[in-house]
């Protein structure tokens, strides 16, 4: 049987790689791609502690946090989409328009 | 040999993860990202969670992924434009504050408490799943088609032309 915080540290590990990815990255869609992994680290928290707990909420909830993701993915590159078209670039440097 | 499952796994997920910020082009980090949940999809099955394993290969890697490789391709996106921006210093600040971060989260998550409750030993079956989202949550699971659709007309909002 394998204990729940070497889980927890694979999940938490794997958060930090998303959100170094968020800091480094500069181009949108890898943006986008940081976020899924830290969507994933969070999913599998959630389902360590529930079979911890012998609950199943954990995994109604990584049930919802799909849904959500799967409406993020969508909207999100159809403002990369719009975005590309617009100014012929992914970096998000580049889009300071509203900057001051 | 369930150990020898679980580190071969894990590492394969940490190892893609840090494969996706590695590549230049974004499209290997489409790739590298459907290979990190294959093998978080392994880790649901060690945890008994077979609904969620399902589909994380079935709607994450299958569906979300392919929409991100799909506007990859049609976007024909040039290769990563990094070093010359000015914002490179970003990366000296970012790397020690995640570490610090994950040395916060690790902090935390070393005292949890590892009683196990006494309930019997959970499967999150298909079955298990359903009932529990038709009965216990059925409004949040609602709401979600609610969710879905806004994001779906969004989406073709977007999308149009003269935007």
């Amino acid at each position: 049987m394998i204990p729940i915080s070497w889980y927890l540290i694979v999940g938490a590990v794997l958060f930090l790689i998303g959100v170094l990815g968020f800091f480094i990255k500069r181009n949108i869609i890898a943006l986008l791609l940081s976020v899924e992994i830290m969507l994933n680290a969070v999913n599998l928290t959630f389902v360590a502690f529930s079979s911890q707990h012998g609950q199943i909420s954990g995994q109604i909830f990584v049930f919802f946090v799909l849904v959500v993701a799967a409406a993020e993915a969508a909207v999100g590159l159809a403002l990369v989409i719009a975005m590309f078209r617009n100014r012929e670039s992914l970096n998000v440097d580049r889009s300071n328009l509203l900057k001051w | 040999m369930v150990q020898i499952l679980f580190f071969f796994f894990a590492a394969l997920a940490v190892g893609a993860a840090i494969n996706v910020l590695a590549q230049k082009h974004v499209l290997y980090s489409a790739l590298s990202l459907i290979l990190m949940l294959t093998a978080m999809s392994v880790l649901f099955v060690l945890l008994r969670a077979d609904f969620i394993a399902m589909i994380n290969v079935i709607v994450y890697a299958g569906a979300i992924m392919v929409l991100f490789t799909f506007v990859i391709m049609l976007l024909n996106i040039p290769r990563d434009e990094d070093g010359a921006d000015r914002l490179r210093w970003l990366k000296f600040i970012g790397i020690p504050l995640g570490l610090f971060f994950l040395f916060l989260i690790v902090a935390t998550l070393w005292n949890v408490d590892p009683v196990r409750l006494a309930q019997p030993e959970l499967v999150g079956s298909p079955q298990a799943i359903g009932r529990s989202l038709f009965t216990d949550y059925l409004l949040p699971f609602e709401a979600t088609s609610l969710l879905i659709l806004i994001a779906l007309m969004g989406a073709v909002v977007f999308a149009k032309k003269d935007l």
